[in-house]
């Protein structure tokens, strides 16, 4: 038997509210309404969700999806050993058979023809057919379908199919306002108040150039990461240019302009 | 040394000089008198001297009047043994037809003098002269110099103008340049000299030194955007041919405008460097993109703090005031927000002499805001003047309290007028030394008028549109075209006008298919196997689509052997398909009339059906696909005829385009390459190929040099190889191995039996492309 403690998530993971999203997710728990969230890379999409995993005492079973996925990585398959084939659950019939939430990070980097094979345990039926094996799976009560993606990202080819959003409710994430942020970059890495309200600026130029020649803003992982140099005895212009700005860009017009960006905000 | 001249004393020089010149009499002491004060002994000798060879010279009064007054000046920034260089120089001028260019030169060298540092720089400048000057004086015979240089005497008069803005360096190129190409026309060589010409001015602006605004466009839009959220179009504005009142950085609704250059700012010499000079050497304390990023700031600074107040309640001085006042405001909340901003504006803010400025001569109101705004930037300022240090201190505890309004600024501003006022104010001479902050705006945005006035000014008037002014076909586009001998672009030289090729009658083409039908068989069963086959299986993986069941069993027995079985035991599908955009571009220089050797057709006919032979086939094989013609007659005509674009069927009409094909003028390759390569840029395609069908070398009637164009074109051909486009010419010329391989490396074909063509050049474009 699948051992489900090992799905738990143990310690209380930091997580700062933006908003009222804590209250809303455990509404839609509540009814076990599957919950889609949208928003840019690092700001705190999975660490939400595994947040709300500790808060509800659920396991958590986490997909990381990608191009090569296919619907049997997701629901199971056979395998040959020694007396003929055995079957294999995948990470999905696991998370449906004990009761788990499943989430399913960057659901759009799969096949959309793989994502269908979650349509049957996202609207009432709660079910999962495992055609290859001759079951049809009832979801456990406690089952949740999550599912996180980057809309601003990737290409028009790169995008949900309609039947597929309509089956979750969902949040938008965003980079928390400056006060906050800076507050969580304090609370994860214990950096001074004036620091991280410094890094916060830096991060904020960055996000304003979105569009721009930037894919993406500087993400709130990043500015972690940058502390967390900081704090590790780094000079704070050096940790900025290794984790703020070389990780982001091959542009050296961007470059350029962030790197005077950190020499502006450090003074 | 004495500086008192006695009567005698000068009576002497003066006979020394031996001048009959009226007019060099009456200001001859005075010269004399400042001569004695600056110059050793041996100068005033030689200063005499030489005033006496041009005296004798025979060109008039001009040329020892002018020496007589400038020397002394410019031998105290050049030092006195530059003389003989310079008299040299003038000698030389002498001996050649150039006599006219000495008043200009003469009248030239105390700015000159103030721009050149060293006796080494003027030696090459001078060099720069003499090599001019010998190049462009023209002869008949070849022997004598008969014609003075047309340009030489227009050089002088621009001489102050092009060094402010040109390193010796970028003379020289500029020179170069000029006497290169235009030394065969002289009208023309006196607008390139006199900085009338367009090229003239765009050579120059190439080799300006500092950095340029087009160069850092997209580094400041960044700027803007990323740490001040703003945006606006950057414009620039020349600052090069306005001497006198150099224009200011301002926004309006239009965009922001700034200077189209800023020299690295370097910190002036202590010794107090003499006004508007550069120094060659020195720490450089802001970059030019630095200085641009302060204009910015500072622009960015007013957009989100200052509100427009009303100009109307306010005296001129107290307009002043409040702006300085309000400029200072908002670069204290800039640098609030941006600490390393201080460094900067500390660099670039001047700091007047407190002592500077004497109160009973000039007005001293700018003088003393100037010195208010660097105490309110600078906290260790060295200013003493009561006024100036209590409002600053007011200044701060008023910003400490909060951000403080534009009204509010205003209301300091006016107490700061009327306390530090006085009698001397109203003079009408102001002091203006130090007192400019070139990286602040006009203010012109903080200002609202209950009547409008018209103190205003934009620097560019509103475009007039004529009506009834029609449009006919697209305007040139104008390409660079490269020159062997100076390793450099021709900036803008060649003007390519593109329009569609007039139309004829189809069913020529069909004719000419039909007439070919036995080759079009041959061809469809190559195009048959060269055609893509789109799905493709792709074995031996260890994640797939399918289980691939061959595999799968013989690793089952592998492993049931007790042997390492394979893993990969799927398989997935891949499609493949050909990826090539094509250019196909024809030479319809008049040569293509001509008949082909061993046939009675033209060259022209035969390209015809080699040509839709080719477009049929490409057809039938689904690339993307161009044909485009082109001709030249000089650079300012090259026409490029489009016959067929990517997104056309292979129909009548195009049929009908290449039957109405016809040649005449010449064959400037490189600008239709680098015409066409715009277009085949454009399509996204793995593979991008140009095929170039021409029958002889590149070649114009306004080209005297012969491989210049060819030169030209090879560099397109690198050119369009660093964008990823694969050139490949087909060449019908059978001494064309003299030229061809210079452009095209290895990757052309030469085709000596041009009646073959129709048959060879579709077999040749599918083996390229196989």
């Amino acid at each position: 038997m699948t051992n489900i403690d090992q799905y738990k998530v143990h310690q209380e993971p930091f997580y700062q509210a933006q908003g009222d999203e804590i209250a809303l997710y455990e509404a839609a728990y509540a009814a076990r309404l599957p919950v889609m969230l949208k928003g840019p890379t690092g700001c705190g999409k999975s660490r939400f969700v595994e947040y709300m995993a500790w808060k509800l005492d659920k396991p958590l079973i986490t997909v990381a999806c990608n191009e090569d996925m296919t619907a049997s990585d997701l629901v199971g398959r056979y395998l040959l050993d020694a007396n003929g084939t055995r079957w294999l659950d995948g990470p999905l019939t696991t998370a449906a058979r004990i009761g788990a939430i499943c989430y399913l990070d960057e659901i759009v980097e799969a096949r959309q023809d793989t994502t269908v094979v979650i349509h049957p345990l996202t609207d009432h039926r709660r079910t999962l057919p495992l055609d290859k094996k001759g079951e049809l799976l009832e979801a456990h009560p406690d089952f949740q379908m999550v599912i996180s993606y980057n809309p601003g990202y990737q290409s028009l080819l790169k995008d949900l199919k309609q039947s597929t959003k309509q089956r979750f409710t969902a949040f938008d994430f965003d980079y928390p306002a400056p006060a906050i942020e800076a507050e969580i970059l304090g609370k994860e890495t214990g950096i001074e108040a004036g620091l991280s309200a410094q890094l916060v600026k830096i991060g904020g130029a960055a996000r304003n150039l979105k569009g721009h020649g930037l894919d993406e803003g500087i993400s709130t992982r990043l500015l972690v990461y940058a502390a967390t140099l900081i704090k590790g005895g780094v000079e704070p212009r050096a940790a900025c240019r290794m984790a703020l700005v070389r990780p982001i860009t091959d542009d050296a017009d961007i470059r350029d302009t962030l790197d005077h960006a950190i020499d502006a905000v450090f003074g | 040394m004495t500086t008192a001249t006695t009567p005698s004393e000068l009576e002497d020089y003066w006979e020394q000089l031996d001048c009959g010149f009226p007019r060099v009499k009456p200001v001859f002491a005075d010269c004399m008198r400042e001569a004695l004060a600056t110059l050793s002994g041996q100068g005033v000798e030689a200063y005499i001297s030489n005033a006496r060879f041009l005296g004798k010279m025979g060109r008039g009064a001009e040329p020892i009047l002018i020496f007589l007054e400038e020397w002394p000046t410019v031998a105290s920034r050049l030092g006195e043994e530059a003389l003989p260089a310079i008299m040299e120089c003038i000698r030389r001028m002498t001996k050649s037809p150039n006599g006219n260019a000495i008043t200009p030169f003469l009248q030239s060298l105390p700015v000159t003098a103030r721009r050149l540092q060293s006796p080494q720089q003027l030696r090459d400048y001078l060099d720069i002269v003499l090599d001019f000057m010998e190049r462009t004086t023209g002869s008949i015979h070849g022997i004598h110099q008969t014609f003075p240089s047309p340009g030489l005497p227009e050089f002088f008069k621009k001489i102050p103008l092009l060094l402010g803005q040109l390193s010796l360096e970028g003379l020289k190129n500029w020179v170069e340049y000029g006497v290169r190409y235009y030394n065969d026309h002289p009208d023309r060589q006196i607008d390139y000299f006199s900085l009338q010409s367009a090229d003239s001015r765009a050579v120059l602006q190439r080799e300006r030194h500092g950095t340029l605004l087009v160069d850092n466009e997209r580094r400041l839009d960044m700027y803007l955007r990323g740490l001040w959220h703003d945006e606006g179009q950057l414009i620039p504005y020349s600052g090069a041919f306005d001497e006198l009142r150099k224009p200011i950085p301002y926004y309006d609704k239009l965009g922001i405008r700034l200077p189209d250059m800023y020299d690295d700012f370097i910190r002036p010499s202590p010794a107090g460097g003499r006004e508007g000079e550069r120094l060659p050497a020195g720490e450089i304390v802001v970059s030019g993109l630095d200085r641009y990023r302060a204009v910015l700031a500072h622009i960015a600074g007013h957009r989100r703090w200052t509100t427009a107040i009303f100009a109307d309640n306010f005296a001129p001085f107290q307009r002043m005031a409040v702006e300085f006042l309000e400029d200072s405001r908002v670069e204290y909340l800039a640098m609030r927000v941006y600490p390393g901003l201080r460094r900067i504006f500390m660099a670039l803010h001047p700091t007047p002499a407190e002592d500077a400025c004497d109160p009973e001569l000039e007005s001293g109101v700018r003088h003393r805001l100037t010195m208010l705004s660097r105490a309110i930037l600078d906290s260790r300022h060295p200013y003493k003047n009561p006024h100036v240090v209590e409002f600053a201190q007011r200044f701060h505890m008023l910003m400490q309290q909060g951000d403080m309004s534009t009204p509010e600024i205003a209301e300091l501003a006016v107490s700061f007028v009327a306390k530090a006022r006085r009698q001397s104010d109203q003079l009408a001479k102001m002091h203006f030394k130090d007192t400019v902050v070139d990286y602040r705006d006009d203010n012109r945005q903080m200002w609202k008028f209950i009547e409008e006035g018209d103190e205003e000014e934009a620097f560019d008037e509103p475009r007039k549109v004529e009506p009834g002014e029609k449009i006919t076909g697209l305007p040139p586009r104008h390409y660079h075209e490269w020159d062997y001998n100076s390793q450099s672009y021709r900036p803008d030289w060649v003007s390519v006008y593109e329009s569609l090729h007039p139309s004829g009658n189809a069913a020529g083409i069909d004719r000419l298919l039909a007439k070919h039908g036995a080759l079009a068989k041959r061809l469809k069963k190559m195009l048959d196997l060269l055609k893509p086959q789109d799905k493709v299986r792709i074995r031996y993986q260890e994640d797939g689509s399918e289980l691939d069941l061959d595999v799968a069993l013989r690793s089952l027995i592998d492993y049931q052997s007790g042997a390492t079985p394979d893993p990969r035991i799927n398989m997935s599908h891949k499609t493949s398909g050909r990826n090539i955009a094509v250019l196909l571009l024809l030479d319809l220089s008049e040569s293509l009339n001509e008949k082909a050797a061993g046939c009675d057709q033209t060259i022209l006919e035969l390209s015809q059906e080699a040509v839709s032979l080719l477009a049929w086939a490409i057809e039938k094989l689904g690339d993307p696909f161009a044909i485009a013609g082109f001709h030249s007659n000089t650079r300012h005509d090259v026409r490029y005829l489009h016959i067929k674009g990517y997104s056309e069927r292979w129909d009548d009409q195009i049929k009908g385009r290449l039957a109405a094909m016809e040649a005449s003028y010449s064959t400037r390759m490189g600008a239709a390459m680098r015409h066409a390569a715009h277009y085949l840029e454009k399509q996204q395609a793995d593979k991008k190929l140009m095929l170039i069908l021409t029958d002889g070398e590149p070649s114009d009637i306004d080209s005297k040099d012969g491989r210049l164009l060819i030169e030209d074109a090879r560099q397109a051909v690198k050119e369009l190889d660093r964008q990823g486009i694969y050139t490949y010419c087909i060449n019908l010329d059978h001494k064309a191995d003299e030229y061809v391989a210079d452009i095209f490396g290895k990757q052309y074909t030469i085709i000596d039996r041009v009646a073959q063509l129709p048959e060879e050049l579709p077999t040749l474009f599918l083996s390229l492309t196989k």
